[in-house]
């Protein structure tokens, strides 16, 4: 696993091909749209879907806490499905995100699915904000942003497509320019948005750049790459 | 012996028909109330001779409620059968109520017809297995005498027949009297049809009238030594249908249909009517062309597989196969739908494309002559297909697991199915049937302290009848011109929604015989405007190819071993057959030709399998690992429908060792767990089986989004609960179908000790066809996609930096010995 290294106004970020965001400076782990128990929330709707996307989200992220040994997660919004999800995990799954929590500091930043406080240990909050980083839900148009800002946010669940020599292979990847970053979404079970949708790219108007994540390294294309 | 009434007896006389021996079988068996299987050719007044007996039963008039039932592959079909069977109701003014009722009846029809059933009712297996799942099926289906199966040859095997079979079982059990009538056209395997239509059915065939006559026809000048569109022959095609009143060119694929059409079309100074018809065109112009065959107002049709079955035009005295006749059994289909009068010989020619479909289509004609049918027997039905049909029985009405077992085990698909199998189905059905607890809230079914199978609740009933169903589509975009003004223009059919993503604005391709400038994707429409500028592209579609039959493979490695066959062939394939003997050797009938050559500073490996292109990817995929561990280096591999050839750093030698049997273990789990088409079978069988329904009430989920969450479950899944009934199901699907590892598991039995390996100095004239694909086919496996990933990053890196030298400066010596790296070289 090789981690992508990423400048804003002299700030370093790693850009982890599992889809996380590492600060090494302040040890700040970033993640975002876990969508835990979307199994369990399709079950309800007659779709009995197989139940381990917590199981394998949160595996997903214990990895990652013992690589990096972050002082502070940060989730960006959508850490579960519905606002019910807290209360349908299973014991075991349950079990093992309250230990990350005792071991980590975690931030539950609130989201579209998840828009109040989950009654999680660790901080509830709607925004964070660090040095020149600005962390929340959902990416907001320029407007009343300070322009020494760097916005990182999740939401879109952004995903792109690059035709290859052989296939049009397509990925959930990181968006960024030189003030933002779109995470992609942690989830097992989370589908995606493609980068050239209009509510991406109004965004970005001077232009993007993506991470495909890959197994072991991420893939970085502008979009004009993107077919 | 059944006795005609009069009225009959006399409405055949104005009709200048005699009672043909099969019809009068057919009311025999009906009198013994046997279940009968009646095996005609097209024409042979088929389909009156199963509902004869129940036209004379109705006419006596003894029968209230549903009487018979038809059932048919294809709606129009229905249709259209209603119209033939009224004919003579009207003519006899029988007291005979005929109804359809397909996805397409109105819903106040549809209330109308379960509150006062017709006498015959017509109808697809979907809509009956819907009308299995209602509560009141009992009732309905209660008064049942007669269940009419229509083109069984076509639905066995697939799975709408394994729902067919299931629902068959069922009427049983509902109306025990019930008499089945399976109609077939002549097939390889009478006896599994036979047991599809019920255990101890009685056979009735009707002989074949003259057998057909079938001629080879080759394009201008030098047979050519690769491609399968056939375009060369387009001008001799025009010439055979200027000839003919009404002639049908059958090809292979849509792509090829259209880029035939277009062929033909720049030869058409006459403006003869031809027409193009394929399963991708707007339902309406479909049946546009059919109505203009039906009234003879047309010269010629281009088709696919669209045509193969259905409506008896009559009209049609011509039938051309241009490219590869895939088997004899096809192509006695395809030259079935010319000449419908038993007296004469249907007429065929065949248009072999390159040089090796000379040999196929040589050893189909004399397939022909021997009445050689071929194709495989039917596989055992789906487990997928099952899980949706158990849902529909609880929503009908409430079960014993044991009754329903004997039930459907007396289903011919289902007649080995296990109780473990059958019991993990049960258990999906129920709550998922996975290794976690959790799901006991959420079940489906619930079980009484009887033991009696309830489903959950109404909802899951109504969400259950929106779903059913066997046939999953590939995601595909409808395809719509933009009228004057940029208002809503005609629809002309619908593409995959892979090929429009590689689509930008401006780009021109051909499709539905036209040449359309496409102009924007707006929601899911594809909007185009008629003209354009620069090389065309054209659709591909999904499982467009079928492989040649194993049959019609060996009658070619027969004729290829025998000089003495080879007089009919044209005189460039003799000499290219006569070289081959003299620098190499030719594939015999019982062994494994392989041979390896140097050639522009590689090791090319060519082996003769004649297995067919799908299990020959398989094999080159397999084949590409061993290469690497034996330490050969290889490069690539490239597969035809009648060879495999890979290429590599160092030349392959032990070549017996290569083709060992134990490729099948580990290197093909690993490969199939990652492989594309197993997402692709594990797509269908999750939607199939209801895993992911495709309609929600109130709320229609995207197809998009299925494609995308059918993937990640089939990760989630393959890692935590690895035996999961729907991934059994999954690999026993891929294992007859996409990837065709049966063949190769009888290829390498049939090599093993039989490998002849030929180390030659240069090309062999036999190899050359393969060669010549290699840059033309577009997927060539071997590679992974985080290596074209990283191929494609490197690219655009290099030719987007400014700072970087020209590349004959700074030369990439390291990713050449990545495996399939010449497929870098065609990049675009």
């Amino acid at each position: 696993m090789s981690a992508a290294p990423l400048h804003f106004h002299g700030e370093r970020l790693m850009l982890d091909p599992d889809g996380a965001a590492y600060w090494p400076a302040k040890r700040v782990l970033i993640v975002s749209d876990l969508h835990l128990e979307k199994a369990s929330a399709a079950a309800m709707r007659g779709s009995l879907l197989p139940p381990f996307d917590t199981k394998t989200t949160l595996e997903k992220l214990h990895r990652l806490i013992r690589l990096y040994h972050p002082a502070c997660v940060v989730a960006l919004g959508d850490t579960f499905h519905d606002m019910k999800g807290v209360e349908r995990m299973n014991a075991n799954d349950r079990a093992r995100l309250l230990q990350m929590t005792k071991d980590v500091h975690f931030i539950w930043i609130t989201g579209n699915h998840d828009a109040a406080a989950t009654g999680l240990p660790g901080e509830s909050v709607a925004e964070w904000r660090d040095g020149v980083f600005l962390l929340r839900h959902q990416a907001e148009p320029r407007t009343g942003m300070r322009s020494v800002d760097v916005e990182i946010s999740g939401h879109y669940h952004p995903k792109a497509s690059v035709n290859t020599a052989a296939l049009r292979i397509s990925r959930p990847c990181f968006v960024t320019d030189s003030a933002r970053l779109i995470l992609p979404a942690f989830g097992a079970y989370t589908g995606g948005l493609d980068v050239r949708d209009p509510a991406i790219t109004r965004l970005f108007p001077r232009g993007l750049r993506v991470f495909l994540l890959g197994q072991a390294k991420l893939f970085s294309f502008p979009l004009g790459q993107l077919i | 012996m059944a006795e005609l009434p009069q009225i009959f007896a006399d409405w055949f006389e104005r009709q200048g028909w005699a009672l043909r021996p099969h019809q009068r079988a057919m009311l025999d068996a009906a009198a013994q109330g046997e279940d009968t299987l009646l095996i005609a050719p097209t024409g042979g007044g088929k389909t009156l001779a199963g509902f004869l007996p129940s036209l004379v039963e109705l006419a006596a008039g003894k029968s209230t409620g549903l009487h018979t039932l038809y059932v048919s592959p294809l709606k129009a079909l229905a249709t259209d059968i209603a119209r033939n069977l009224l004919a003579p109701i009207e003519a006899m003014a029988l007291p005979i109520r005929v109804e359809t009722r397909t996805g397409d009846t109105p819903g106040d029809r549809r209330a109308r017809q379960r509150a006062n059933p017709p006498d015959i009712l017509l109808t697809t297996p979907e809509s009956l297995a819907l009308l299995v799942s209602l509560e009141d099926s009992g009732a309905f289906f209660g008064s049942l005498k007669c269940v009419v199966i229509d083109e069984v040859h076509a639905l066995a095997g697939t799975k709408r027949g394994d729902q067919l079979a299931l629902c068959l079982a069922r009427l049983k059990i509902l109306s025990p009297a019930v008499r089945r009538v399976g109609l077939s056209a002549t097939v390889a395997h009478p006896q599994a049809i036979l047991d599809y239509v019920g255990k101890g059915s009685g056979l009735i065939e009707a002989k074949d009238g003259t057998p057909p006559e079938v001629k080879l026809l080759l394009p201008p000048g030098q047979i050519p030594w690769s491609g399968h569109m056939g375009l060369a022959a387009a001008l001799p095609v025009l010439e055979k249908i200027k000839a003919a009143a009404m002639t049908i060119v059958f090809v292979n694929t849509r792509a090829q249909a259209e880029l035939m059409f277009q062929a033909i079309w720049k030869h058409n100074e006459e403006n003869l009517p031809i027409a193009l018809h394929h399963g991708s065109l707007d339902i309406a112009q479909r049946r546009r062309v059919e109505a203009a065959m039906a009234a003879g107002s047309l010269r010629a049709v281009i088709a696919t597989s669209s045509l193969d079955l259905g409506i008896d035009w009559g009209g049609v005295d011509q039938v051309l196969q241009v490219g590869a006749p895939k088997g004899v059994s096809r192509l006695l289909q395809r030259i079935g739908r010319s000449n419908h009068r038993l007296d004469e010989a249907s007429k065929a020619i065949l248009v072999p494309a390159n040089r090796f479909e000379v040999l196929e289509c040589e050893a189909a004609i004399a397939g022909v002559a021997a009445n050689a049918l071929d194709g495989d027997p039917p596989r055992p039905g789906g487990l997928d297909v099952l899980a949706q049909h158990l849902l529909g029985l609880a929503c009908a009405q409430e079960f014993k697991p044991d009754d329903v077992f004997a039930e459907v085990t007396s289903a011919g698909p289902y007649a080995a199915l296990t109780r473990k199998d059958f019991d993990d189905v049960l258990q999906f059905v129920e709550d998922g049937g996975y290794a976690l607890a959790g799901y006991e809230r959420y079940r489906k079914l619930f079980r009484d302290s009887e033991g009696y199978v309830y489903v959950a609740n109404s909802r899951i009933a109504r969400q259950h009848r929106m779903n059913i169903g066997t046939i999953v589509e590939a995601p595909t975009l409808k395809v719509r011109l933009v009228g004057k003004r940029g208002g809503f223009g005609k629809g002309l059919g619908e593409v995959e929604e892979y090929f429009v993503n590689m689509l930008t604005p401006g780009d021109t391709f051909m499709f539905a015989g036209r040449l359309l400038k496409f102009l924007r994707l707006r929601e899911t429409v594809v909007e185009v405007m008629e003209g354009g500028a620069g090389e065309p592209k054209v659709p591909a579609y999904e499982g467009g190819r079928m492989p040649m039959t194993t049959h019609l493979a060996d009658r070619v490695r027969e004729m290829l071993h025998d000089p003495k066959c080879w007089n009919s062939f044209p005189e460039d394939v003799q000499e290219w057959l006569r070289l081959q003997k003299y620098r190499s050797r030719l594939p015999g009938p019982n062994n494994l030709l392989v041979e390896t050559f140097p050639r522009g500073g590689r090791w090319y490996m060519v082996a003769y399998c004649f297995e067919g292109r799908q299990a020959h990817q398989t094999l080159g995929m397999l084949l590409t690992k061993r290469l690497e561990r034996f330490g050969f280096g290889p490069l690539g591999f490239v597969a035809t429908d009648y060879v495999l050839a890979t290429w590599s750093v160092h030349q392959p030698t032990n070549i017996p060792q290569l083709f060992e049997q134990d490729m099948l273990g580990d290197d093909l789990e690993a490969w199939m767990a990652e492989s594309s088409m197993l997402r692709r079978t594990f797509r269908n069988v999750a939607v199939i089986s209801g895993l992911i329904q495709r309609h929600q009430p109130n709320a229609d989920k995207n197809r998009r989004q299925v494609t995308v969450s059918s993937d990640l479950i089939y990760d989630v899944l393959r890692k935590h609960q690895p035996d999961h009934i729907l991934l059994r199901a999954t690999r026993a699907d891929a294992a007859s179908g996409l990837t065709d590892i049966n063949r190769i598991v009888l290829l390498l039995e049939r090599a093993h000790g039989a490998i002849v390996h030929m180390a030659l100095s240069r090309v062999s004239p036999l190899a050359v066809p393969v060669l010549l694909e290699i840059g033309r086919e577009r997927v060539a496996a071997g590679v992974t996609e985080e290596q074209l990933l990283l191929e494609a990053e490197e690219l655009v890196a290099e030719a987007m930096n400014p700072d970087e030298p020209p590349p004959s400066a700074k030369p990439r010596p390291k990713s050449k010995t990545v495996p399939g790296q010449a497929v870098f070289a065609g990049i675009r």
